[in-house]
């Protein structure tokens, strides 16, 4: 089974803040079965940590494996799906989510007959001729969800997926993703600053702090497993130990902050 | 510079945004004139004011012959020809001309692009030897074109190669250049190979500006070649005008620039047209097609 060892990791790009490390002798495990959500304030390192996961990018120090091999750089075993949606528009729906068997070379019928059972996983089906500047934000994300799910991949890392959209979209998108979670079985490594939405996705919740990026935190959740078990979102969001958590992390995050100068 | 002009060029497209939304906004569009029939119309005042003009004896026929003499030439040179050929066969001769080269400036100029928009090498190797050319007017080096090539059919698509060639690498580059990183990433992410992601991500995400660099190019092509066979040739529009205008064949002189002008403005719609079908998503107004 595939897993992630981040192994004292520093990553240190090559100009102005040069001297602040974007991320500082982080060590993580992350294992199969987890959902493992990164949380912290913007410019904490989040994305250059998923980069070095993807592969887009290499550690300063130390090593980044992934099911015991160092990774060398993006591969179809790990699906990534960033804010903007990152669609092809000259492609409709269907050819866009067949786009990566399109690449691995699948014959045309094959391909058209995986996309379309994928888009019935993210609840698109009869939206398969559909050209991309007809569909709302949501069900553009839901279509970049299936185009990285449709390869199989055995991973999904996910940069700030729902941030650009409105919160009762965001609200469906994320117990959708609880639901392929479930459904798939795929390990997920997602990146928000959205504190609600860290702690109702999270298995594993990591807080980063910035300047240096450092991991300060790292905490074990089950309001995703009440989820997938059938409890409603609100009935979870609404749960008094739910709103305790958020405050705690919330805390956390606040403690790592400089104080304001007087 | 050069991307402000592309950007220009570009906006020319929303060009018909505002009209459609004046049209939109109002409650009885029927009553309002559109923007074609106003066009239409003003075209049709000038023809009347011509034919007034002409017939009523104000200006001699050798300055400004009146309309009706024009379409009959038009039937006899179509017919019967003039310096040898008919108005046909110039028109073909230049269409031939202005093909091929945009044919080759095509293939040439999209890889070209490719590699500009792409490799920092290529950027620095290739970027000045097309900015030293690209802004001297074509004429200019029509000279020594014909000094070391003559004055042949290969001067002349040569020429009109090399007009159209660097708007399409510009506009190639660019478009390569804007491709989001994203985009990219994530077709990496799928397994794309380098050739794949070029072939699948990279052109179709370029191909707005590139059409935008062939309409720019085939505008500039169209204008140099005519002028190109003013200075020789022995058949095409250029030449049709040239000649008869040292005969003083003033209705030969004027269906000839008629003609010229139909064409390059029938090349500009071809293109827009193309646009619109291959790159709709790249237009303000989604729904055209
Ligand atoms: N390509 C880059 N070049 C230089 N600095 C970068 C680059 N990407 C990110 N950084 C810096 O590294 C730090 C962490 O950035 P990032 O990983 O994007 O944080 P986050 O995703 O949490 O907002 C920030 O201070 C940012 O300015
Ligand atoms: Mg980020």
């Amino acid at each position: 089974m595939p897993h992630v060892l981040v192994d004292r990791v520093t990553v240190r790009y090559s100009d102005a803040n040069a001297k602040q490390a974007a991320l500082d002798n982080v060590s993580l495990q992350l294992e199969p079965d987890q959902l493992v959500v990164a949380l912290g304030p913007s410019g904490c390192g989040k994305t250059t940590l998923l980069n070095l996961l993807a592969g887009f990018l290499r550690p300063t120090q130390g090593r980044v494996l992934f099911d015991g091999k160092p990774i060398n750089g993006p591969a179809a075993d790990r699906g990534v799906i960033f804010q903007d949606d990152a669609l092809l528009p000259w492609l409709n729906v269907v050819d866009n989510i067949a786009f990566g068997l399109k690449l691995q070379g699948l014959e045309k019928h094959q391909r058209k007959a995986s996309a379309e059972a994928t888009l019935k996983q993210v609840h698109l089906d009869g939206f398969s001729g559909h050209m991309l500047w007809q569909l709302s934000g949501g069900m553009r994300q839901r279509v970049g969800l299936a185009r990285a799910l449709a390869s199989d991949p055995a991973m999904l890392l996910l940069d700030e997926p729902f941030a650009a959209l409105d919160a009762f979209t965001r609200e469906q998108m994320q117990e959708l993703l609880l639901q392929l979670w479930h459904q798939t079985h795929k390990q997920i490594f997602l990146i928000t600053h959205d504190l609600e939405e860290a702690v109702f996705l999270a298995s594993d919740l990591i807080l980063l702090s910035p300047r240096p990026g450092r991991v300060v935190e790292r905490i074990k959740l089950d309001f995703c497993h009440r989820y997938t078990d059938g409890e409603s979102a609100r009935s979870i969001k609404s749960d008094p130990h739910f709103i305790a958590m958020r405050e705690h992390v919330l805390n956390l995050i606040f403690a790592q902050r400089e104080p304001i100068p007087a | 510079m050069i991307s402000t002009e592309l950007a220009h060029e570009q906006h020319a497209f929303e060009i018909p945004l505002l009209p459609r939304h004046e049209e939109e906004a109002s409650a009885t569009p029927s009553r309002r004139l559109s923007t074609t029939t106003i066009s239409t119309l003003t075209i049709a005042t000038l023809l009347v004011l011509w034919w007034g003009v002409t017939s009523a004896g104000l200006i001699a026929p050798l300055f400004l012959p009146p309309p009706q003499n024009i379409l009959i030439k038009f039937w006899q040179v179509s017919t019967h020809g003039f310096m040898d050929s008919t108005l046909w066969q110039h028109l073909g001769a230049s269409l031939a001309r202005v093909f091929s080269a945009l044919v080759a400036s095509v293939l040439l100029g999209i890889p070209v692009g490719v590699a500009i928009g792409q490799s920092r090498i290529a950027k620095g190797i290739l970027d000045p030897l097309i900015e030293i050319y690209r802004p001297i007017p074509p004429l200019a080096y029509l000279p020594l074109v014909v000094i070391w090539f003559g004055i042949g059919e290969f001067s002349k698509i040569l020429l009109i190669f090399l007009a159209i060639f660097a708007p399409i690498v510009i506009g190639t580059a660019n478009g390569v250049r804007q491709v989001s990183n994203n985009r990219i990433r994530v077709a990496q992410s799928l397994g794309a190979t380098p050739w794949q992601l070029i072939r699948h991500v990279v052109l179709p995400s370029a191909l707005p500006d590139i059409l935008v660099g062939i309409r720019i190019g085939l505008g500039t092509g169209w204008s140099t070649l005519v002028a190109a066979e003013l200075v020789a040739a022995t058949s095409g529009m250029g030449f049709m005008v040239q000649s008869a205008a040292q005969f003083l064949v003033t209705d030969v002189v004027i269906l000839g620039i008629a003609v010229i002008a139909i064409i390059a403005f029938g090349l500009e719609l071809g293109l827009r047209y193309l646009h619109k079908r291959l790159a709709p998503w790249s237009l303000p107004n989604r729904d055209l097609g």
